[in-house]
């Protein structure tokens, strides 16, 4: 019967990297270090061989080194929020969050590849890393530069109670129907 | 009437990455290069990897594989490799080779000949896989990405590997519905974070999870899954069933080795790398003097170690040849090696390097 259960529940936590794990790995900050404002967020727990967020970060805030299977270690100090390791992520696994946005706001940065984009002062669903919709956000930026690569960043603004939840939004295309 | 044989120093088999890569160190060395690909288009299954590659920058990381595509086609015509399209090399026998050009046949002299056919999609067979809407997630791939058909809008993906998860992912972009993603294995094959990616769009990855049967009139309307045991065996009881148009397969790949046989390569049996692999050495040499290896046939990995291949494999025969000095092509091999064994560390790496190391070992 256990078995039963488990494969009828679509949503069992397979692929989801679990929050234990994720908080001592050396690309989190610390819930301190997320107080103080934009810092990124790196979610990547396993050792494969890649390094181009150590290639891009201009302030040398992130470190992979050798060998280049070390995980990405963050210095949050050194950390300006520029967010030009988010769209060069292969595993799209760096978000940016800033919990000073205001008061009881957050502004969530992540990349999203999908079409069509939201626009700029859209109302969208904040998804969680299971794609189950938290709350509703608001899209604050909207960035495809070409040096993206077709990977678009936005920006949306949470209740900040959701900033160690919301990693995106529902995509506005759900497929077929 | 017999026909004069056609003569070139170095004679490359598939256009892919490794082929290409292959063909732009040799031809920059100096060796006269000819390279045959049956398909109409060099590239391989490059053009459809619109995902970006992994690695460090010396392997392109960051980079969308089509891209890297053009580069190498870019750098193949710069340099000078003859490129023989729609052709198909039908055999070897000692330094030669056979190819078919529509109805034109001929034989090829060759000094060197590498080999880099890459690798097929495995099979599953289980009832209804013949219908129409069940296939390789490859084969999906370059129909969505390279001709830019969509082959179904609600899909059920099997295998979690780093295939089955990228084109799963890559079926969302186009707009498709990805049901599930089934494992046979109680973990995921592929890297957490494209993994994570699906997840974050709402796509269930279940694990000791496989398919049962595909039913359809036509073509594919459903499909059985079902929990499996510790035995991979199914569960009594724990079958569901998704209505779907589309059944991907990506149980893993197996080196296309067939030209390896005939020509009389010795070869070992290594699972991590896909099967039946040629024996070769660390200068991707076979246990035939004149015969090299790169890419997946050399034993199944990826796009990035495949280029890693090919370079090396052709800076061998360059050196081989006498267009670089030894110590010249010595040092750049070197070179080379690193990148290659900077891609095959950690948990995912680790595996291929031993079976590579035992592939060479074997050679003696």
């Amino acid at each position: 019967m256990k078995e039963k259960a488990h494969l009828l529940d679509l949503s069992q936590d397979t692929g989801i990297i679990p929050e234990e794990e994720l908080e001592t790995s050396p690309g989190y900050p610390s819930k301190a270090d997320l107080k103080k404002g934009s810092v990124v967020v790196i979610e990547c727990t396993e050792e494969v061989p890649c390094d181009p967020c150590e290639t891009v970060c201009k302030g040398g805030a992130i470190v992979v080194g050798e060998p280049i299977t070390n995980l990405p270690r963050l210095d949050p100090e050194k950390c300006n929020g520029c967010g030009l390791c988010i769209p060069i992520c292969p595993g799209l696994a760096i978000f940016l969050v800033d919990a000073t946005y205001s008061e009881d706001e957050a502004a969530i940065s992540f990349p999203h590849e999908y079409l069509p984009l939201p626009k700029e002062s859209d109302e969208v669903e904040a998804v969680n890393r299971k794609g189950r919709i938290v709350c509703k956000g608001k899209v604050i930026k909207v960035r495809s530069p070409k040096s993206y690569n077709h990977t678009p960043v936005l920006t949306i603004v949470v209740p900040k109670k959701h900033i160690h939840e919301v990693r995106g939004i529902r995509r506005l295309n759900k497929g077929a129907k | 009437m017999a026909k004069e044989n056609l003569a070139c120093e170095l004679a490359i088999i598939g256009g892919g990455p490794a082929g290409l890569a292959a063909a732009i160190e040799a031809a920059k060395a100096g060796v006269r290069v000819s390279l045959f690909d049956e398909n109409e288009k060099p590239g391989g299954q490059l053009f459809k990897q619109i995902h970006k590659f992994f690695g460090s920058k010396e392997h392109q990381a960051g980079i969308r594989g089509h891209d890297i595509g053009y580069q190498l086609l870019n750098e193949c015509q710069k340099v000078g490799v003859d490129t023989r399209l729609n052709t198909v090399v039908w055999g070897i026998e000692d330094n030669k080779i056979g190819i078919v050009n529509g109805r034109t046949s001929r034989i090829v002299d060759a000094k060197r000949i590498i080999v880099a056919t890459g690798a097929s999609e495995n099979p599953l067979s289980v009832p209804g896989w013949t219908l129409p809407g069940v296939m390789g997630a490859g084969a999906a791939q370059t129909m969505m990405n390279v001709h830019r058909v969509l082959p179904g809008t609600k899909v059920l993906m099997v295998g979690s590997g780093n295939v089955g998860l990228i084109v799963s992912y890559q079926l969302l972009l186009a707009g498709a519905e990805v049901l599930a993603v089934v494992e046979a294995l109680p973990k995921i094959g592929g890297y957490v974070v494209h993994a994570a990616k699906l997840r974050r769009a709402g796509v269930p990855i279940l694990t000791s999870t496989s398919i049962l049967e595909a039913r359809g009139k036509e073509a594919v309307e459903e499909a059985t899954i079902c929990s499996l045991d510790n035995n991979l065996s199914p569960i009594k009881g724990c079958e569901r069933t998704l209505k779907v148009d589309l059944i991907c397969l990506a149980v893993g790949l197996s080196p296309l080795a067939e030209l390896c046989w005939m020509a009389g390569c010795k070869f070992k049996h290594l699972p991590e790398l896909g099967g039946f692999v040629p024996i070769h050495d660390e200068n991707m040499r076979t246990t035939l003097s004149y015969l090299y290896l790169a890419g997946d046939v050399a034993g199944v990995e990826e796009a990035s170690s495949a280029m890693e291949e090919g370079k090396l494999a052709g800076v061998s025969v360059a050196g081989e040849l006498g267009y670089l000095k030894k110590d010249e092509a010595e040092e750049e091999k070197d070179r080379i090696r690193k990148r290659l064994s900077s891609l095959r560390l950690g948990p995912f790496g680790d595996m291929r390097a031993k079976a590579k190391l035992e592939l060479m070992r074997a050679r003696g």
